[in-house]
């Protein structure tokens, strides 16, 4: 029977959320087919990762190499499409991630894969592939076929699938690696960690957080004086700090941060899955947006649809004579 | 330095009331504003900045009817030197991996030392385009590249956003591709005077003969992936919607801020 590959994405030592969300995906299809699960696990001195793993699926592929230290899409590329052409899986799931978005396309190439990113459902019917994802930053749902292929691929979005416990109580099968040599074409050389900010967003019980929205620099004092009448920090969508009208550490989402505050109010974001990924986890959202249709309002508790310049003054006001 | 950069044509649909057309398979363009995508503004701006450091050629190459000449004109006017677009009846409905192929063709018999793409277009999102076109050409390629340090004898030293703040820093090989993410720069302010001094200046056009490309190789023939249909995100339980004047809607902000945020 042809199994179900899972792609492990481990880094600096610790498995990923997203590694448990594909598994979980894996488990369901593989009970609908009969197919085996596999997660296939890369790294250097990783056995405690292929332990942790063993009851998450059929079978853990384990493939130990100085040169999988740290992700390299090439050595990946290499050592995976050597496993593929041997053991001939069905479908090979990967994050979109960092990880996913530079390794799986050169993979699906040099396998003649045919490949569907950002996917937020996949589904196998007779053998076909299908798989939902998103365009327009999240304003629609397509659903696409897979051609017909040995092997398919498709990658999964973070936060897509809630994880709960089972057990396959699976064993572990080490392969040797097939790399002979470091790949001098593309080195890893480091890991940079983003410098601490004066504030932290992760602390703080309320957030008000800014987009796109908010249009220019000069009105950020205005979303900053309703927070600060909240005794709430301000944050914001990824756009706000390329413009460098806010700090990055104050950025929230995938690239940014996770947070996880009572009240969550998002003011001029649209809710691409990148951000809503850093905030959903929050008490309570509220979102005010001008777009009915905007997909915050999907995952907000409580939507405002109207114009930001005239709800957060309208606001401040009144929370001025209220809390006073 | 040679550098080509890949730019996207796309509508700007963040406020936009999308509406499915009638082939179910995608949305009513009309009436759309377009533009060119986010993230290839910032690669534009960067090939740029590359070129002025290290001297050379940028080449912006668009795949899309006739309307992307404003796009790469849009890309001259920010300091490109040249302009191609690729057109054909036959690349219509191509995927990512299509798209990456007919790039790939165009691409190929010019000489380059970096290309530069966006992370992802606004509108289908695949994320793809980039690797697969530096695996399509045989080279080397980074992902998600918010900082190139610097270029040395033939090899770049970039740096790549992971997860969560964490960046990496890589040491690769040219020629390669380089995938660049928003926030790399701050790409310059094109006026509209600015365009209209290069609406003169020729751009090639290129379609599916002139890249020695068969039918099948592109479009939906060509595709990896076929859509079946498009729908609307199901709402699922939603978010209650606060309405009445500005007043009463402050009031029940108010209200939500006391019983869920512990506001006094
Ligand atoms: C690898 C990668 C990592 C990323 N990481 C992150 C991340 O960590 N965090 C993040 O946020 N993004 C991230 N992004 C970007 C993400 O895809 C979106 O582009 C971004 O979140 C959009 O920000 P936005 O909602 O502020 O802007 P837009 O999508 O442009 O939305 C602006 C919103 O404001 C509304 N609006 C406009 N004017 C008004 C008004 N007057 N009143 C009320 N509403 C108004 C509009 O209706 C619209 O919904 C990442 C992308 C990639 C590819
Ligand atoms: N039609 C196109 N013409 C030129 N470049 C494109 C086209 N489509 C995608 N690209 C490039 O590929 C990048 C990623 O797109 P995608 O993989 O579709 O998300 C974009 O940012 C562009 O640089």
């Amino acid at each position: 029977m042809d199994a179900i590959f899972v792609l492990v994405e481990h880094r600096q030592g610790a498995i990923r959320d997203i590694t448990f969300e594909m598994l979980m995906k894996g488990k369901q299809l593989c009970e609908k087919t009969g197919n085996p699960l596999t997660a296939v696990l890369l790294g250097n001195d990783v056995g405690a990762m292929a332990e942790e793993l063993k009851d998450r699926a059929n079978r853990v592929i384990l493939i130990e190499d100085q040169k999988l230290e740290n992700f390299n899409s090439e050595a990946y590329q290499q050592v995976l499409g050597n496993l593929v052409e041997q053991e001939k899986p069905s479908l090979l799931l990967m994050g979109h991630t960092a990880f996913g978005m530079d390794l799986a396309p050169g993979l699906a190439v040099q396998m003649n894969a045919p490949l569907a990113t950002d996917c937020i459902d996949v589904m196998m019917e007779d053998d076909r592939v299908k798989a939902t994802r998103q365009t327009y930053g999240g304003k629609l749902n397509v659903e696409v076929r897979l051609k017909p292929a040995q092997c398919s691929m498709v990658t999964l979005r973070p936060a897509s699938f809630s994880v709960a416990d089972y057990s396959l109580g699976g064993e572990i099968t080490r392969v040797t690696s097939p790399l002979t040599e470091e790949i001098p074409s593309k080195r890893f050389l480091e890991y940079v960690e983003a410098a601490a900010g004066e504030v932290d967003i992760t602390q703080t019980e309320i957030l008000v957080s800014v987009g796109r929205g908010i249009k220019d620099p000069e009105n950020i004092p205005m979303v900053q004086e309703l927070a600060d009448s909240l005794g709430a920090a301000l944050s914001c969508s990824r756009p706000v700090v390329d413009k460098k009208w806010l700090p990055k550490d104050r950025q929230v989402g995938t690239s940014g941060k996770t947070v996880k505050p009572k009240v969550y109010i998002a003011i001029g974001i649209s809710g691409a899955f990148q951000h809503a990924a850093g905030m959903k986890g929050s008490g309570t959202i509220i979102a005010i947006n001008r777009d009915p249709k905007a997909p915050i309002f999907n995952i907000a508790h409580f939507g405002i649809v109207g114009d930001l310049f005239k709800i957060v003054p309208a606001l401040k006001g009144k929370i001025g004579e209220v809390l006073a | 330095m040679e550098i080509i950069v890949c730019i996207k044509r796309v509508p700007k649909t963040a406020e936009a009331d999308l509406v499915i057309d009638k082939t179910e398979r995608d949305i009513e363009k009309e009436g759309l504003v377009f533009d060119i995508n986010e993230w290839d503004n910032y690669a534009v701006e960067e090939a740029i900045l590359l070129k002025e450091k290290y001297g050379g050629t940028v080449t912006a190459i668009s795949m899309g009817p006739e309307e992307v000449n404003e796009t790469l004109r849009r890309a001259l006017a920010m300091g490109a030197d040249q302009a191609i677009r690729l057109t054909d009846p036959g690349f219509e409905g191509s995927d990512g991996y299509a798209i990456a192929r007919v790039l790939s063709r165009a691409i190929n018999p010019l000489a380059y030392d970096l290309v530069l793409t966006g992370v992802q277009a606004e509108d289908d999102g695949y994320g793809q385009v980039g690797p697969t076109l530096a695996e399509l050409l045989g080279i080397r390629h980074v992902a998600i590249v918010n900082q190139i340090e610097g270029i040395e004898n033939g090899r770049a030293r970039v740096h790549r956003e992971l997860e969560g703040g964490l960046d990496e820093v890589i040491d690769l090989e040219l020629p390669a591709v380089l995938t660049i993410q928003t926030g790399i720069n701050e790409p310059r302010y094109v006026s509209i005077i600015g365009i209209r001094k290069v609406a003169q200046k020729e751009i090639k056009v290129l379609g599916l003969q002139d890249l020695g490309m068969k039918l099948e190789e592109a479009g939906e023939p060509g595709s990896m992936t076929v859509v079946e249909k498009v729908f609307f995100p199901p709402v699922g339980e939603g978010a209650q919607m606060l309405e009445g004047t500005m007043d009463e809607i402050s009031d029940k902000v108010i209200a939500i801020l006391k019983e869920k945020g512990g506001v006094a």
